[in-house]
């Protein structure tokens, strides 16, 4: 027996990539093997830890609950993708450098892509709303209280590189 | 320049991984086949057949092993890693089952296929039909022993052992008080975000091996590894890469699938990679915690303890490849801060027909510290006392350091406390935590129907645990400074706090050391990262081999300068002569000096070819010399270290739902001096929000036959940020350990430890019932209270 491929088109950071998947391929693996792009981490394949959230059309989704037949055309942020056209890390980013909110660092491709679409919707959080926001985000090493920092951080810098 | 040792600064580890450019197991090996396991559903049973046609035809698969395919030593059972006099009916599984399974989750069939899609689909095709057996779940169970787990290890015990210091009989008949406690405390699991993963490739006209192990030891297995496929040590490369968690899970091995895919690599002459699911972390991988104690305790009307004796049954799984280095643990930690009286502590280590038990954070001292912070608290309740009164009647004092237990430690060495001071440390959480004031809290709170209560834990645990590290430190042409040290790094910063060592030793800025751990090509004596030992055993090794490399090239730096060496200083990676404005000459120019070339390959190595350097007099490089600026050299205390702390928590229970709420959660921890105060509070923070799992929602659901039923992260509590307090209240106490050139004590566990116990201190503050099981949920807690009520109604 042999899978029946499927021809898919993604835009991921950008740029475009032509895929053929088996219809049972899942966006993560997509992602990570076939492209290489392995700073999405998986940490539970059924949608619950949000280690491996993407950022679809700019709306986080986990991409181990995709599959990458259904993503033909769709525009996709990884975490690789936060990072800034020259080089420099996005203000969510250089958050968690600063206020050191990440040990291991598996889960923080997911909060960095959750957290960037949320301060896209809320760009001024209260402490209550920064948890809110990675409430749905799984981190074994750092107990969330240097995540929460860096959500508000996180919206300080964007102010600052706003002002500037 | 500022020391940098202390300093907060941020992680040079985060640049890479926040772009989505750390290196995990699975982000390696692209071209590699792929493994998936047949597992057995079954919590004990025996195998009566293996059919595997019906996965033959499978396109992409590559091969199916079983455990008639495995060779020589690979046919034996797995190592016992630790062996114990006392341990005397270890017994340990075989890479694939041979026969028997004896939990749920142990690997039977072993599948390489292309991707694991495929490999998934043909492991699904295979059937393996078993006669199932009666299974032996929890303590209870394994005590009764009216079924084995083996059946030639009689009452499912593989070890049973007693220290005894003082005569306990006399000192309890002669105590004008007696309490009898029973305690328990349920399973639970590291559980890192990343599971466990390995890739291997063999290459066959070197005939070498390199392995990748998402491990807390590559040495380790490495050893393990070689010693399986009868390869040399030199032959073979373990090489850590980023690793997403470890928590004491990671340092188990060799996992089956550890020795399976490096042979399965070299049989097929192709990469292979295991990379484990969550289901498969949850049923085999390991656990811990789970026991159950009975306590008597001795005192006097001051509430001083006059002698301790503690009866607990440990329940270590299947098998027992880590040895009873936790209920050793258990039993020498309970201690505390504590002077016993008179001590007896004896322990079961028991078969079930669960997942296997090794060391996770904390490693048996959560269980300990719960025994005897909720004994301490009985007595306080007993004599009407506060529970802080209680508790510093009993503290060893500072001026009795260093304090010997007269126990033997997880070590095999003498449990002696180096150093502490406990009473400073129950101050300074009181003052934090507001423990005075607590009565007017209650009271406020009380007046608008609310149920507070407080809990504290006070723990010694002992950190930097031998036997040895060791570390390399050597100067480039370039003046970049590379470090290596052996044991593995999930986490905890290491390429940033021991490049703080360097820059201090060594005068060199931050920027030129680079550190690299767990890599066997370029640190292969070590021994891993567990017990809190990295900083205290790395660290100091990484302080005397960066020492050694100063020593180095300040020697040759007073032959260059002609100068005298006591006249050197090491700035900014410039030896300068003191007073001599202009006499300065870069490490980078000294290392290409201090290595007398033949070949001029480049401009630097040109000033430093035979015929440019040197006393012709002399041989090239001297008698006693070598050549290069570096040093090498090892740490190897005659013990571990003793950290303290204590918390407090104060909680809000509902007096409807039942509900547990935190208020406060305060900290105060003694590790000694610390390198990088941001990564400890980090670890501190980590910590807190495992004990809070473990207090309030974690535990392994297994059912009466040996299911594990919550083997997914939908059912397993772990916290999201919503479990774990707002704010984490920090204080230090740094008294320095007199046993490591930097004083240093360990902080990786310390954050967990009395987590539990604090809960059921606070709990039973909240709702006047007592709390001797933990983790406690809502309904737990409101079924205790409908129990209570029955029993104080008349
Ligand atoms: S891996 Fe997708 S949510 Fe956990
Ligand atoms: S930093 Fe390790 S899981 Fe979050």
């Amino acid at each position: 027996m042999t899978d029946e491929l499927f021809d898919v088109r993604l835009v991921v950071n950008g740029a475009a990539h032509d895929v053929r998947v088996p219809a049972r391929r899942l966006l993560s693996d997509t992602l990570r093997h076939d492209l290489q792009l392995t700073g999405t981490h998986v940490g539970c394949e059924h949608g619950v830890c949000g280690a491996c959230t993407v950022l679809v059309g700019g709306a986080p989704m986990r991409s181990c609950l995709l599959l990458t037949v259904s993503m033909d055309g769709a525009a996709i942020t990884t975490v690789e993708g936060l990072t800034e056209a020259d080089g420099a890390l996005s203000a969510v980013q250089q958050a968690f450098v600063d206020c050191h909110g990440l040990q291991c660092g598996f889960c923080t491709p997911g909060f960095l892509t959750t957290i960037t679409a949320g301060l896209r919707a809320n760009p001024d959080p209260t402490e209550e709303q920064a948890r809110e926001l990675i409430g749905g985000n799984l981190c074994r090493c750092t107990g969330y209280q240097n995540i929460v920092r860096s959500v508000l951080r996180a919206a300080e810098l964007q102010r600052e590189r706003a002002a500037t | 320049m500022t020391r940098m040792f202390g300093q907060p600064i941020p992680r040079v580890e985060d640049d890479r991984m926040v772009r989505g450019h750390g290196g995990y197991l699975d982000d390696l090996g692209h071209d590699a086949l792929a493994c998936a396991f047949v597992r057995s559903p079954h919590a004990h049973a025996e195998i009566v057949d293996i059919d595997v046609t019906g996965a033959l035809d499978v396109d992409g698969l590559v091969a199916i092993y079983t455990y008639e395919d495995l060779p020589d030593r690979l046919a034996d059972p797995l190592p016992l890693l630790i062996p114990h006099p006392a341990l005397t009916e270890g017994r340990t599984q075989y890479a694939l089952a041979r026969e028997r399974v004896n939990h749920v989750g142990e690997p039977v069939v072993m599948v390489v296929a292309q991707d694991r899609y495929v490999a998934e689909d043909a492991a699904e095709r295979i059937l393996v039909s078993y006669r199932s057996l009666p299974a032996v779940v929890g303590i209870e169970a394994a005590r009764a022993a009216t079924q084995l787990v083996h059946p030639d290890v009689p009452g499912n015990i593989a070890a049973n052992m007693l220290q005894t210091v003082g005569d306990v009989d006399a000192a309890l008949a002669a105590a004008p008080h007696i309490l009898e406690l029973d305690l328990s405390i349920e399973r639970s699991a590291s559980t890192p975000m990343e599971g466990r993963g390995v890739l291997a490739r063999w290459d066959p006209e070197s005939h070498r091996l390199r392995l990748w192990s998402s491990t807390q030891t590559s040495t380790g297995v490495r050893a393990a590894v070689a010693s399986k496929l009868g390869l040399a040590l030199v032959d073979v490369d373990v090489i850590t890469p980023d690793v997403g968690g470890g928590f004491g899970v990671k340092i188990m091995h060799p996992w089956p699938e550890e020795v399976l895919v490096p042979w399965a690599a070299r049989q097929l002459g192709r990469p292979v990679k295991f990379v484990e699911d969550r289901r498969e972390h949850f049923i085999s991988s390991a656990h811990e915690r789970a026991q159950l104690h009975h306590v008597r305790v001795g005192f006097d009307r001051d509430g001083v303890i006059l002698g301790l004796d503690v009866r607990f049954w440990h329940d270590h799984g299947a098998y027992i490849p880590y040895g009873i280095i936790v209920p050793m643990i258990t039993s020498t930690q309970l201690l505390g801060p504590y002077k016993p009286g008179a001590y007896r502590v004896e322990f079961d280590s028991l078969y079930t027909n669960t997942l296997i038990v090794t060391p996770y954070r904390g490693a048996g001292r959560p269980q300990g510290v719960f025994v005897m912070e909720r004994t301490m608290d009985a007595i306080a309740a007993t004599l009407d006392l506060d529970r802080t009164v209680v508790r510093e009647r009993n503290f060893i004092q500072p001026d009795e350091m260093p304090y010997d237990h007269g126990l033997l430690f997880q070590d095999d060495r003498p449990l002696i406390y180096d150093s502490g001071d406990y009473p400073t440390l129950l101050d300074k959480l009181k003052k934090l935590v507001g423990w005075d004031e607590f009565e007017a809290f209650r009271e406020a709170a009380r007046a608008e129907g609310r149920r507070v209560g407080i809990g504290l834990g006070c723990y010694v645990e002992g950190t930097g645990v031998g036997p040895y590290e060791g570390a390399h430190v050597v100067v480039e042409p370039s003046g970049k400074v590379k470090v290596a040290t052996g044991l593995t790094t999930q986490g905890q910063g290491h390429q940033t706090v021991f490049a703080q060592i360097v820059a201090d030793e060594l005068g060199v800025p931050l920027s030129d050391i680079e550190v690299v751990t767990g890599d066997t090509r370029r640190f292969g004596y070590a021994v891993g990262t567990f017990a809190s030992r990295a900083a205290v055993m790395s660290g100091s090794a990484i302080a005397l081999a960066a020492r050694a490399a100063r020593a180095k090239a300040l020697k040759v730096a007073a032959d260059a300068l002609e100068a005298n060496p006591d006249d050197l200083d090491i700035v900014d990676g410039i030896v300068r002569v003191a007073g001599v404005p202009g006499a300065e000459i870069s490490l980078g120019t000294l290392a290409v000096l201090a290595n007398p070339l033949r070949y001029a390959f480049d401009d630097a190595a040109k000033a430093a070819t035979q015929f440019a350097v040197g006393d012709t007099s002399k041989p090239p490089v001297g008698e006693d010399d070598e050549p290069g600026i570096e040093g090498r050299d090892y740490f190897s205390p005659m013990q571990s270290t003793f950290a303290s702390g204590m918390h407090a928590v104060v909680v809000e229970t509902d007096p409807d739902t039942a509900e547990i709420k935190i208020l406060r959660y305060c900290v105060v921890h003694d590790c000694g001096p610390l390198i990088n105060p941001r990564i400890v509070e980090g670890q501190i923070h980590g910590g807190v929000a495992q004990g809070v799992g473990g207090a309030l929602y974690e535990r392994m659901a297994y059912d009466e036959a040996g299911q594990l039923q919550n083997a997914s992260f939908m059912d397993f509590l772990m916290p999201y940020v919503s479990e774990v307090p707002e704010r984490i209240e920090i204080d230090h106490l740094e008294t320095p350990s007199p046993l490591n050139p930097l004083g240093i004590k360990g902080a990786g566990e310390a954050g967990v430890i009395p987590g539990a116990a604090a809960f059921a201190s606070a709990i039973e503050d909240a709702e006047g019932i007592t709390i001797t099981a933990m983790p406690i949920s809502p309904s737990e807690l409101f079924e205790l209270r409908r129990r209570h009520e029955e029993r104080s109604s008349p």
